[in-house]
C-alpha cells in the first residue's frame, strides 16, 4: 500500500518533470516578441530591447528554464510580462470562476446522470431504457459550444431570463454570481451527462452480472437489495474514473465555453496569454494544470483502492 | 464483405449509423465534382437569406450558399479527423504492440510517456499547437492526432498482453517466429476489431474537436468553409438569421451521432462475446 | 410565435428562476457607468505601452497632458492653462494650472513636466510614440508654473502632439509604478483592476476642474462580438464606443433602449501592400489591384454597410480631404489588361496576412474573392498581432496584409522610406518636408492634397474605407463622445437622465 503510493508519487513527478521540458520547448519556438507586442508597432529597437532587458528575456535559455522551473518548487511562478503582477495572483483570480464552474456542472451532470443511468439499467429493455439511451446517444453528439449557443440564443436573449454572460463577481452576491454560471455549466454538463449516464448503465449491468451478485440474488436478496447493497459499490468504479477525467477535463478544457459567456477563467486566462506572448503565463499555468490532472489522477487511483478491496490486497 | 453487412445492417444501431455515415460521405465526396453554387464566390447582394427553394438552407452574410458549404465543410470534417485518426493508429498501435512484446523497462517507458501527454489537457494543448505552428487545417489534424496515439497504445498494449499468452501464439513462438512478425501476422488482426470500434469513436470526436478549433479561429482558413467556423460566424447574426447557427451545428450533430451508432453497431456485430455480457 | 414566448418566460420565471427578480436596478438617477471595451490593457502606463486601450482607459480620466485634444480634433488647454510661442515657432511657454494635486495628494508643479518629457525622451526610454518628442530639444522649468520647450525646429503639430496620451504628466514618485497602480491628475482615481474582467476607476474628489458627474466607472473588457451583443441587450453593459459587432447595428437601433451612433475615426482601412516585392513593384499590378477591388462590397459585407469609401490615405472628415474614389474605378477587363502589360496575363499567385480584428479577416477574404477575377490568387494567412508585428510591419515579410491606421493624420508614414509599405517617392517626400516646415493653414491644406494624390497616383496600397465607430450606448447616457479623434473614452462630461 505505502510501497504503491510512493511508487505513483515518484511517477507523477518523472511527468511533471518531463511536462515542464516540453511545454518550455514549445514556447520557445512560439513566433512572436513579448516586448515587441506590449509596445506595438510604433516602438523604436531601442525601447523593444530596453523592455526585453527588464523582462530577462535576454538571458540564456537554460538559465531562464531553471529559474523558473526553481521558481516554481518555491511556489513562485513568476510574474506576467503584460499585467506585472504575479501569476499566482491572477490564477487565483481566474480559479474563483473556473473552480466553481467545474463543480457546479459536475454536479449538475451527476446529478442527472447517475439516476438516470441507474433507472435505466434496472429496467433494462424497456421503453424507458431505450429512450434515455437514445437521448444520450443524442447528447454526446452535441457539441457544447452550439448548445451554448442555443441555451444563450433561447434563454438569454429571446426570453431574456439568465444574463447572456460575463461573470458579476462574486462581491455582487452569491446567487447573482452563482446565476451567470448556470447556463455556461448547463452547457458543459449536457454532453458529459450523457457519456456518463451511459457508463453508469453499462458499469451497472455488467457487475451485476458478476458470479457474486448471482450468489446474492441466489440466497434469496431480492433485487433492489442486490442492487443497492452490493453491485453499486462495484459499478461506481469505471464511473469514478469518468468522473476524475471528466473533473479534469472541466478545469481545463473550457475555453471555448469560457469564450461563449466571456467568463475571465482559467483558459481564457491562458488564451489570451497566447496571444499576446505573455509566456511565463502559458507555461505557469499550463503547468498548473498538468500537476492538477496527475494528482487528480493519483486520486482516482486511490478511490478504486477504497471501493474495490480486491484491488487493495493486489496492490500490496 | 457482403455477408458481413447483411449480418450486420440486422443491427439496428448500425444500419443507422451507417446509412448516416454513407449519406455524409457521399455529400463530401460529390462536393468535389459539383456543388449547387460555388462556395468561394461571394455575392454580398443576396446575403442572410432565409431556407428557400433557390438556397435550401438559406445564404450567409457574405451571401455564399449554406448548403454547398456544408457540403464542402463536410468534407473538411472527414478529412481532418479521418487523418487524425490514421495519425493515432499509425503511431498508438505499434508504440502499443511494441511494448506490450518487449515488457519491462522499455514498456514502462513507453506508457509513461503516454501518460505525459494524457496528463495535459487536449483543447488547452491544441491551442498551443496552433499558437506554434499557425492556425490551419494541417495544425489542427496534428493537434486532434497526437492525443488519439495514447488512447490507441493503451487500447493496443492491453489487447496484445492479453493475447500473448494464447496457445496459437505459443504455437507460432515455438515454431521460431520472431515477435514482430508474431505481431504482424497474429497480435494485429486479432485485435482489429477492437481498434475498429475505437477509431469510430475517435473519429466521431476528432469531428467535434475540428469543429470546436475552427470555432475558436484555430482550424481550416478561408476561403474553404468548415462546420466550426459557420458557427462562429453565424454567433453574432442568431437574432436574425438563426439558420447560419442551427443547419451547421445540426450537421455536427448528425455526422458524429451517425459515427457513433455506426461503432455501437460494429462493437456489437464483430463481438457477439461483448454483447451476450451486455444483455 | 409572441404569445408562446410569453408563456414560456412566465413559466420559467415563475418555476425555476426567481432570482431574475432581484436584479432590480435602483431607481434614483445613476452615478455609475460601466463602459464595454474590446480589448483588456495589458497595463495603465499611456507613456509606457502602445496599445490603445491603455489610453481608452485612463486617457483624460487619469492622466491629463500640458493640452488636450477634444471631441472634434480640437487642441485644447490641458495642464497648462494657456501657452506662448516664440516668433520663430521654436520656443513654446506653457503656464501651468496651479492648485493641481496627483491622486496620492502631492503638488503638481513644472519640475513633474519636466521630468515627464525628459524622461520619455531619454535613451532606454519604454515609450511606443518616441517620435513625439524627438524634435524637443531641451526642456526647462522656469518657475514652478511656468515651463519652456525648446524645439529644433517649427514643428506644426507640436501642441496636438503634447495632448497624445503618450504625452501625458506624471509624478516622479509614482511613474514606476503606474502599469499596475496609475497615479495622475485627472477627475478619475484608480480603484481596482480585476484581470481578464474589468477596471474600475473612482471620482477624484479633489480634482482641480469642474466635477464630473459620475461617482464611479468601469471599463469591461469583452472582446468576442456575440457576447459584446448579448452584453449590451442584457444590460450588463451600459455604453460601447466602439462596438465590435457592426452586423448587429440595425437590430441595436431599432431597440428604443439604445442610442446608436454612426461617426467616423481616424482609421484609414488599406490594403498594405509590400511595394518593392515582385510583382507588387510593379505600379501597373498595383493599379489593378485597385482596379478590382469593390470597396462598397467591401464595406457591405465586412462591415454591414459602415465605413466611407477613400480613395487615398486621408480622413474624409479633414477639411483638406480629396476625393480620389473614383480613380481607378471597378474595371476587372482594365485590370486584366494592366496585369497583361506588367507580364502577368495568368495572374499570380500571392499571400494575403490578415490580423485579428474582423475588417481584416472578413474584408480579406472578400479581396481575396475580388482579386481572384482578375487572376490573382491570395492565399489567407490569419496572424495574430503577436505575430503581425514582427514579421509583417517589422521584418516586411509579406505580400499584402489588411490593417486600419488609427493614428490620426499620419500620411507622413508614406515619407518613411523604411516603412513597411516600402514606398518610396521623392516628390511625396519633399512634400511632406515642405509640410512639417509650414504654419499657414491654407498652404499646409495645399500641401496635403499634393501629398493624398501621390500617393493615390502611385497606387501604394489597396485604399479602401474610413473605419466607422458605432457607439451604442444607453438612450440615458449623455456626453460621450461621438467621434474618436484620439484613442480615448473621455469620461468627463457623462452623466445619465433622470
Amino acid at each position: 500500500m505505502l510501497l504503491f503510493l510512493v511508487r505513483k508519487t515518484l511517477w507523477a513527478a518523472a511527468t511533471l518533470a518531463v511536462a515542464s521540458v516540453l511545454v518550455f520547448a514549445a514556447l520557445e519556438i512560439v513566433p512572436g516578441d513579448p516586448a515587441q507586442v506590449m509596445l506595438g508597432i510604433n516602438a523604436t529597437d531601442e525601447a523593444v530591447s530596453a523592455l526585453r532587458q527588464d523582462l530577462g528575456l535576454n538571458k540564456p535559455v537554460l538559465e531562464r528554464y531553471f529559474s523558473w522551473v526553481l521558481g516554481m518548487l518555491q511556489g513562485d511562478f513568476g510574474k506576467s510580462y503584460t499585467y506585472s503582477v504575479p501569476v499566482n495572483e491572477l490564477v487565483a483570480d481566474r480559479v474563483t470562476i473556473s473552480l466553481p464552474l467545474a463543480l457546479l456542472s459536475l454536479f449538475i451532470s451527476t446529478a442527472i446522470a447517475i439516476p438516470v443511468g441507474l433507472y435505466a439499467a434496472a429496467r433494462r429493455g424497456s421503453l424507458a431504457d431505450t429512450g434515455i439511451m437514445a437521448l444520450s446517444q443524442i447528447g454526446i453528439a452535441i457539441p457544447n459550444f452550439w448548445f451554448a449557443l442555443l441555451l444563450v440564443y433561447f434563454l438569454a436573449i429571446w426570453l431574456q431570463l439568465v444574463p447572456a454572460g460575463g461573470f458579476p463577481g462574486w462581491e455582487a452576491g452569491f446567487l447573482i454570481a452563482l446565476k451567470s454560471l448556470l447556463l455556461p455549466a448547463v452547457s458543459l454538463a449536457l454532453p458529459q451527462a450523457a457519456i456518463l449516464s451511459r457508463v453508469t448503465r453499462s458499469a451497472l449491468l455488467e457487475t451485476l452480472g458478476e458470479d457474486y451478485i448471482r450468489t446474492a440474488r441466489a440466497k434469496g436478496l431480492s433485487r433492489r437489495a442486490t442492487i443497492w447493497k452490493h453491485a453499486l459499490r462495484n459499478a461506481m468504479i469505471p464511473v469514478l474514473t469518468i468522473l476524475g477525467l471528466q473533473f479534469a477535463y472541466l478545469l481545463a478544457g473550457t475555453i471555448i465555453i469560457e469564450n461563449v459567456f466571456y467568463l475571465p477563467g482559467l483558459g481564457r486566462l491562458v488564451f489570451q496569454a497566447i496571444s499576446l506572448r505573455d509566456l511565463i503565463v502559458v507555461e505557469s499555468v499550463v503547468m498548473m494544470l498538468v500537476a492538477t490532472i496527475i494528482v487528480i489522477n493519483l486520486m482516482v487511483d486511490l478511490a478504486y483502492l477504497w471501493v474495490d478491496p480486491r484491488l487493495r490486497h493486489r496492490q500490496s | 464483405m457482403t455477408d458481413f453487412l447483411k449480418t450486420a445492417l440486422r443491427n439496428k444501431s448500425f444500419a443507422t449509423g451507417f446509412v448516416i455515415t454513407v449519406i455524409v460521405v457521399l455529400m463530401a465526396v460529390v462536393s468535389f465534382l459539383w456543388t449547387p453554387y460555388d462556395v468561394t464566390d461571394l455575392d454580398i447582394g443576396s446575403k442572410l437569406k432565409s431556407p428557400s427553394w433557390t438556397h435550401w438552407f438559406g445564404t450567409d452574410h457574405f451571401g455564399r450558399d449554406i448548403f454547398s458549404m456544408i457540403m464542402v465543410g463536410a468534407r473538411n470534417s472527414i478529412a481532418v479527423a479521418l487523418v487524425a485518426v490514421i495519425i493515432g493508429v499509425g503511431f498508438g498501435v505499434p508504440i502499443g504492440c511494441w511494448a506490450a512484446a518487449r515488457r519491462g523497462l522499455l514498456d514502462e517507458a513507453l506508457m509513461r510517456g503516454n501518460d505525459v501527454i494524457f496528463a495535459f489537457p487536449a483543447l488547452l494543448s491544441a491551442v498551443m499547437i496552433t499558437a506554434v505552428f499557425g492556425p490551419g487545417a494541417i495544425n489542427a489534424i496534428i493537434a486532434i492526432g497526437i492525443f488519439n496515439i495514447p488512447v490507441f497504445a493503451r487500447l493496443a498494449r492491453g489487447a496484445a498482453l492479453s493475447l500473448w499468452p494464447r496457445d496459437f501464439i505459443m504455437a507460432a513462438r515455438s515454431a521460431g517466429k520472431s515477435s514482430t512478425r508474431i505481431t504482424v501476422e497474429h497480435i494485429v488482426p486479432n485485435m482489429a476489431n477492437l481498434l475498429i470500434v475505437q477509431a469510430t469513436i475517435a473519429f466521431a470526436l476528432g469531428i467535434i474537436q475540428e469543429a470546436g478549433l475552427a470555432y475558436v479561429g484555430l482550424g481550416t482558413q478561408p476561403p474553404l468553409p468548415s462546420w466550426g467556423k459557420m458557427l462562429n460566424e453565424a454567433q453574432t447574426m442568431m437574432s436574425f438569421a438563426p439558420h447560419m447557427a442551427i443547419i451547421p451545428g445540426l450537421a455536427i450533430v448528425i455526422t458524429v451521432l451517425g459515427l457513433n451508432l455506426l461503432g455501437d453497431g460494429l462493437r456489437d456485430v464483430l463481438d457477439p462475446r461483448l454483447t451476450r455480457k451486455r444483455d | 410565435m409572441r404569445t408562446l414566448k410569453r408563456l414560456l418566460a412566465a413559466a420559467l420565471v415563475t418555476t425555476a428562476i426567481a432570482p431574475a427578480t432581484m436584479l432590480g436596478t435602483a431607481l434614483a438617477a445613476k452615478t455609475s457607468l460601466i463602459m464595454g471595451m474590446v480589448l483588456e490593457p495589458p497595463h495603465l502606463d499611456p507613456t509606457a505601452g502602445a496599445p490603445a486601450a491603455i489610453d481608452e482607459v485612463v486617457y483624460a480620466n487619469v492622466f491629463e497632458g500640458l493640452t488636450r485634444i477634444g471631441s472634434k480634433g480640437e487642441v485644447m488647454p490641458g495642464l497648462a492653462a494657456s501657452w506662448d510661442i516664440s516668433e520663430d515657432g521654436k520656443t513654446y511657454t506653457f503656464n501651468l494650472r496651479q492648485g493641481v494635486s496627483y491622486h496620492d495628494g502631492s503638488a503638481f508643479d513644472a519640475e513633474d513636466v519636466k521630468f515627464s518629457l525628459d524622461r520619455a525622451r531619454a535613451e532606454g526610454s519604454t515609450n511606443a510614440q518616441k517620435a513625439l518628442f524627438a524634435g524637443i530639444e531641451s526642456v526647462t522649468a522656469k518657475d514652478a508654473n511656468t515651463v519652456v520647450v525648446q524645439l529644433k525646429s517649427p514643428a506644426g503639430n507640436f501642441l496636438f502632439n503634447m495632448g497624445w496620451g503618450d504625452a501625458v504628466i506624471v509624478a516622479p514618485e509614482t511613474a514606476e509604478g503606474n502599469k499596475a497602480n496609475p497615479v495622475g491628475t485627472g477627475p478619475f482615481k484608480f480603484g481596482s483592476w480585476v484581470k481578464g474582467s474589468a477596471v474600475n476607476l473612482v471620482k477624484n474628489d479633489a480634482y482641480w476642474g469642474t466635477p464630473v458627474a459620475l461617482e464611479k466607472a468601469t471599463f469591461r473588457f469583452i472582446s468576442d462580438p456575440a457576447a459584446a451583443l448579448s452584453a449590451m441587450l442584457a444590460g450588463d453593459v451600459d455604453a460601447f464606443a466602439n462596438f465590435p459587432a457592426p452586423e448587429t447595428i440595425p437590430q441595436l437601433q431599432a431597440d428604443p433602449r439604445f442610442k446608436v451612433v454612426i461617426g467616423s475615426t481616424e482609421g484609414e482601412t488599406i490594403l498594405s501592400t509590400n511595394n518593392t516585392k515582385p510583382p507588387f513593384n510593379d505600379v501597373r499590378v498595383r493599379r489593378a489591384i485597385a482596379h478590382a477591388i469593390d470597396r462598397q462590397a467591401i464595406i457591405d459585407g465586412a462591415m454591414f454597410g459602415l465605413g466611407t469609401p477613400i480613395g487615398t490615405h486621408f480622413a474624409p472628415h479633414h477639411p483638406a480631404y480629396v476625393d480620389l474614389v473614383n480613380q481607378y474605378p471597378m474595371d476587372l477587363e482594365g485590370a486584366k489588361k494592366l496585369l497583361a502589360e506588367a507580364g502577368y496575363p495568368e495572374g499570380f499567385k500571392a499571400t494575403l496576412k490578415l490580423p485579428p480584428p474582423s475588417y481584416a479577416r472578413r474584408g480579406g477574404e472578400i479581396v481575396a474573392s475580388q482579386l481572384r477575377k482578375i487572376g490573382i490568387d491570395l492565399e489567407i494567412i490569419p496572424v495574430e498581432w503577436g505575430v503581425w508585428v514582427p514579421e509583417v510591419f517589422k521584418a516586411k515579410d509579406y505580400d499584402l496584409t489588411i490593417v486600419s491606421h488609427t493614428e490620426p493624420m499620419d500620411i507622413g508614414i508614406y515619407a518613411r522610406g523604411e516603412y513597411y509599405f516600402n514606398y518610396s517617392s521623392d516628390a511625396f517626400k519633399d512634400t511632406i518636408a515642405k509640410l512639417n516646415e509650414t504654419t499657414a493653414e491654407a498652404d499646409r491644406y495645399k500641401l496635403m492634397a499634393q501629398a493624398q494624390t501621390i500617393i493615390t497616383g502611385d497606387a501604394v496600397n489597396g485604399f479602401m474605407f474610413q473605419l466607422a465607430k458605432a457607439g451604442v450606448w444607453n438612450a440615458k447616457v449623455n456626453g460621450l463622445w461621438e467621434n474618436s479623434p484620439v484613442q480615448a473614452n473621455d469620461l468627463t462630461g457623462v452623466s445619465w437622465s433622470d
